[in-house]
C-alpha cells in the first residue's frame, strides 16, 4: 500500500511513464488524499472535501477513482478495472493501461486474484473478501443533490441528520406508482448515521455493500470529495415497513453461463425485437463458463463463439 | 454480436492512429509548427494559457497543435500537464500600476495621466474580410507599422485611473488585507468551500471558461442583476513577476509575463453599512483578453453582491452556480462522460419502466386483445 519517495519502488524495471512520478501523481497530492481517505474511513458515509487535482483522463471519466487508486496503490499490488461490470469495456481498458504504463503494476481480470478493483457502476458478483479495495467513481457524491443543489445547505443537512425530504421523496413515488421508482444510486444509510449516494450502481448491487469485509473507497474527482464504507459496516438501502427495500429480477437467465442470479444486460439481437441477456459481470460469466455451466446462445448452433 | 458492444484495447489504438492522421490533415500540406502558433495565433495562445493557469507560451501552443486548435482541449492538455509541476514558491502580488503598457484606455474620462493609448486591438477594424490574408507573405490592409511611428511601449509606470478616484474618496478603498500574514486561498490545492471569499472567487473566475462569464457578465447588463458598470481602465501589457527566495530575503525579478487588467467602476446607492461610493469590479488575466477580463470584472461585482448587502436574486450572483460551473476542464469532462457506456443503469432503468408500464397499461386493454 504504501510507496515512499520518488522512485517507482522495487518494480522499477516495468515500463513506467518517464518524467512521471509512480502512478503519476506526485508523493505530496498522495499524502494529502491519503489524509482524506483515513478521515473517510474514521467517520463512514461522511464526505470528505479533497485537494482534487486534474488528472489526464477527463473529469467525469473516473478521476476521482483514479485519484484514489493512484494514492492507495504500490508496487505489489494487482489491480481489476471494471465499467459496466466488464474488463473489456473502452474506458476501463484505458484506465487500466494508464496504471500499468505509469505505475507498471499488473492488472486481472479475476476479482479475487485483485488487491485493489477499481469500479464505474457495478460490484462484482463474486463477494469480495478481507485485505481487498473496492474504488468506486462516482460522479455526484452528494445524495441530495436532486432535492437541494446548493452544497451549503445539504452540508447543513448531513450536519442534522435531515433526511426526511429523502424519505417523503421515496414516499412519493410509492403515491404515485405504487413502489419506490429509483433502480440504481439508490441511497443508503451508512453505520446508522450518513446518508451516501452509493454511485450509480444498479440497486441490485445495494446489498453487497451491507458488512462487506473488503475495505470501500469512493472518490469524486470533479465534486473533490471522498467517502468510505469501512470493512464490515452497516450499509442500509432506504425504505418503509410496508415497502421493504426489493432489487431487481429477470424473467430469463444468462444466454451464455445460464446464471439466474447475477445482473443481467440485455443485448439487442436484431431490429425485430430479438432480444439477449447476457451477464453484465464478465469475469463472472466467464467463470461460471469455464466452471461447464451452459446457456441458450453457449448449448445451440455456434458453441464457442462469444 | 456481443463482442462488438464491447470496445476494447484495439479499437482504442486504430482510434488514436485515425486522430493523429486527421489531425495532420493533407500530408502535402506544410505541417505548422509550435512557434507559427505561438507567434501568429498568439490570442488563442492566450486564452489556452489563462483557463490552463499555466504561463508558457510555447506549451500552450504545444497544446493547441495538440488538440487540432480546440481550445478547450488544449487547455485540458495544459492543465494535466501543469498538475504535475512541483509548487516551488510563491511570487510577490503583481504591481500592474507599474505595467510596461501597450494599450491603456478608459471609458470614464475623456483625458487621463499617461493618456489613452489605442495600442494593437480589433476595436475600430471593420469587420471584412481581407482577401489579402488568403495569400502568403501578406500584411494586412494595414501593413506593418513604421519603425518611426509612435506606438513603442510606455516606458513611464502609468497610474491607474481608478487610483484618481480613490483620492478623492468616490470610490471604496481596496487595502491590504486585514490579517497581513493570510495567506491567499489556492483553489487549485484546496477544494473551494462556500460561501467563498473573494480571493478564491477571483482565482475561478481568471481561469474561468471565457464563453461561460462573456454570458453571465451580458446577463448583468440586461438586468438579471444590474450592476452599472463603466470601464474605468482596461490595460494591457507586460508586468514584472517576483519571488523572495528565503535565503535572500529580498524580492528578485524572474520574469515577464503579459496581462490585460480591467477595473470596472459600479454605480452604488449606498447601504445601511456603506456611503453612496462607487464599488469595483475587477479582472485580470493572462495575456491580451480585454473580452475575458472585462467579463470577469462584471461577473466579480455581482458576486460582491453579500458584502455590499444587494439581494442576490440572479444567476451571476449566486456563488454556488457561478464558481462550481465556469471551469470548462470540468464542464467540458462531465458533459462529454455522456459518452461512455451507461449500460446497467440503462438497464435498471429499462426494467423498471417495462414495469410501470405494466401496471400502467389499463385491464380492458387485455381484455381486448
Amino acid at each position: 500500500m504504501a510507496t515512499t519517495g520518488a522512485t517507482s519502488g522495487p518494480d522499477a524495471a516495468a515500463p513506467a511513464a518517464e518524467g512521471y512520478n509512480f502512478a503519476y501523481l506526485d508523493e505530496q497530492t498522495k499524502r494529502m488524499i491519503r489524509r482524506a481517505i483515513l478521515k473517510a474511513v474514521a467517520i463512514p458515509g461522511y464526505q470528505v472535501p479533497f485537494g482534487s487535482r486534474e488528472m489526464p483522463l477527463p473529469f467525469g471519466w473516473g478521476t476521482g477513482g483514479i485519484q484514489v487508486t493512484a494514492s492507495i496503490i504500490g508496487p505489489g499490488d494487482t489491480l481489476k478495472v471494471i465499467d459496466q461490470g466488464a474488463d473489456d469495456t473502452v474506458n476501463a481498458v484505458s484506465i487500466r493501461k494508464f496504471f500499468a504504463r505509469t505505475a507498471g503494476v499488473a492488472t486481472t481480470d479475476r476479482t479475487e486474484a485483485a488487491t485493489i478493483v477499481q469500479t464505474r457502476h457495478r460490484i462484482p458478483e463474486t463477494p469480495l473478501g478481507a485485505g481487498q479495495i473496492l474504488v468506486y467513481q462516482v460522479p455526484i457524491p452528494e445524495p441530495l443533490r436532486w432535492l437541494e443543489p446548493r452544497e451549503t445547505e445539504t452540508r447543513k443537512m448531513h450536519a442534522l441528520e435531515e433526511y426526511g425530504p429523502m424519505h417523503v421523496r421515496l414516499y412519493e413515488d410509492i403515491a404515485h406508482f405504487g413502489h419506490i421508482a429509483t433502480s440504481y444510486d439508490y441511497p443508503v444509510r451508512v453505520n446508522g448515521r450518513y446518508l451516501m449516494r452509493p454511485s450509480p450502481i444498479p440497486k441490485f448491487d445495494n446489498p453487497k455493500m451491507d458488512r462487506s469485509p473488503a475495505l470501500q473507497l469512493f472518490g469524486a474527482g470533479r465534486e473533490k470529495r471522498i467517502y468510505a464504507i469501512p470493512p464490515h459496516t452497516e450499509v442500509r438501502s432506504l425504505d418503509f415497513e410496508d415497502h421493504p427495500f426489493e432489487i431487481q429480477q429477470w424473467d430469463d437467465v444468462c444466454a451464455f453461463c445460464g446464471s439466474g442470479d447475477s445482473f443481467l444486460d440485455e443485448i439487442v439481437t436484431d431490429d425485430r425485437g430479438g432480444r439477449m441477456f447476457v451477464c453484465s459481470d464478465t469475469d463472472y460469466c466467464g467463470k461460471r463458463r469455464e466452471a461447464g455451466h451452459t446457456g441458450a446462445a453457449t448449448q445451440t448452433d455456434e458453441p464457442g463463439e462469444a | 454480436m456481443y463482442v462488438a458492444v464491447k470496445g476494447g484495447e484495439k479499437a482504442i489504438e486504430a482510434s488514436h492512429r485515425l486522430l493523429d492522421a486527421a489531425r495532420r490533415g493533407d500530408p502535402s500540406v506544410p505541417e505548422v509548427s509550435t512557434r507559427q502558433i505561438s507567434e501568429q495565433l498568439s490570442l488563442a495562445v492566450d486564452r489556452v494559457m489563462a483557463e490552463g493557469s499555466l504561463y508558457d507560451r510555447d506549451l500552450a501552443a504545444l497544446a493547441i497543435k495538440q488538440a487540432q486548435g480546440d481550445l478547450i482541449e488544449a487547455v485540458f492538455l495544459l492543465r494535466a500537464y501543469r498538475t504535475t509541476l512541483p509548487r516551488l514558491g510563491n511570487s510577490e502580488p503583481v504591481d500592474t500600476a507599474q505595467m510596461t503598457i501597450r494599450r491603456r484606455i478608459s471609458a470614464t474620462f475623456k483625458d487621463v495621466p499617461g493618456g489613452q493609448i489605442l495600442g494593437p486591438t480589433y476595436d475600430y477594424t471593420h469587420r471584412l474580410l481581407d482577401f489579402r490574408l488568403a495569400g502568403e507573405n501578406s500584411a494586412g490592409e494595414a501593413g506593418l507599422p513604421d519603425q518611426t511611428e509612435p506606438g513603442a511601449p510606455a516606458d513611464e509606470p502609468v497610474p491607474r485611473v481608478v487610483d484618481l478616484l480613490g483620492r478623492e474618496g468616490l470610490i471604496e478603498e481596496e487595502g491590504a488585507p486585514e490579517d497581513a500574514e493570510a495567506q491567499p486561498a489556492d483553489i487549485t490545492r484546496e477544494p473551494v468551500r462556500f460561501p467563498a471569499d473573494r480571493d478564491a472567487r477571483l482565482q475561478v473566475l481568471a481561469r474561468g471558461d471565457e464563453g461561460f462569464l462573456l454570458a453571465l457578465g451580458y446577463s448583468t447588463q440586461r438586468g438579471f442583476s444590474n450592476t452599472h458598470p463603466f470601464a474605468g481602465e482596461i490595460r494591457y501589457g507586460a508586468v514584472a513577476v517576483e519571488i523572495v527566495p528565503e535565503e535572500l530575503g529580498f524580492a528578485i525579478e524572474i520574469g515577464e509575463i503579459e496581462a490585460t487588467e480591467v477595473q470596472m467602476v459600479n454605480q452604488f446607492k449606498g447601504s445601511s453599512a456603506a456611503p453612496p461610493q462607487f464599488t469595483r469590479g475587477y479582472g485580470l488575466v493572462f495575456g491580451h483578453q480585454e473580452r475575458k477580463a472585462m467579463s470577469m470584472a462584471l461577473v466579480d461585482r455581482a458576486l460582491r453582491c453579500r458584502e455590499l448587502d444587494e439581494a442576490p436574486v440572479s444567476p451571476a450572483q449566486d456563488e454556488e452556480f457561478v464558481l462550481y460551473h465556469s471551469d470548462n476542464v470540468e464542464a467540458s469532462g462531465f458533459v462529454q462522460h455522456l459518452k461512455l457506456p451507461h449500460y446497467v443503469d440503462f438497464q435498471s432503468e429499462l426494467e423498471l419502466i417495462r414495469k410501470l408500464r405494466a401496471e400502467f397499461e389499463p385491464p380492458a386493454a387485455e381484455a381486448a386483445e
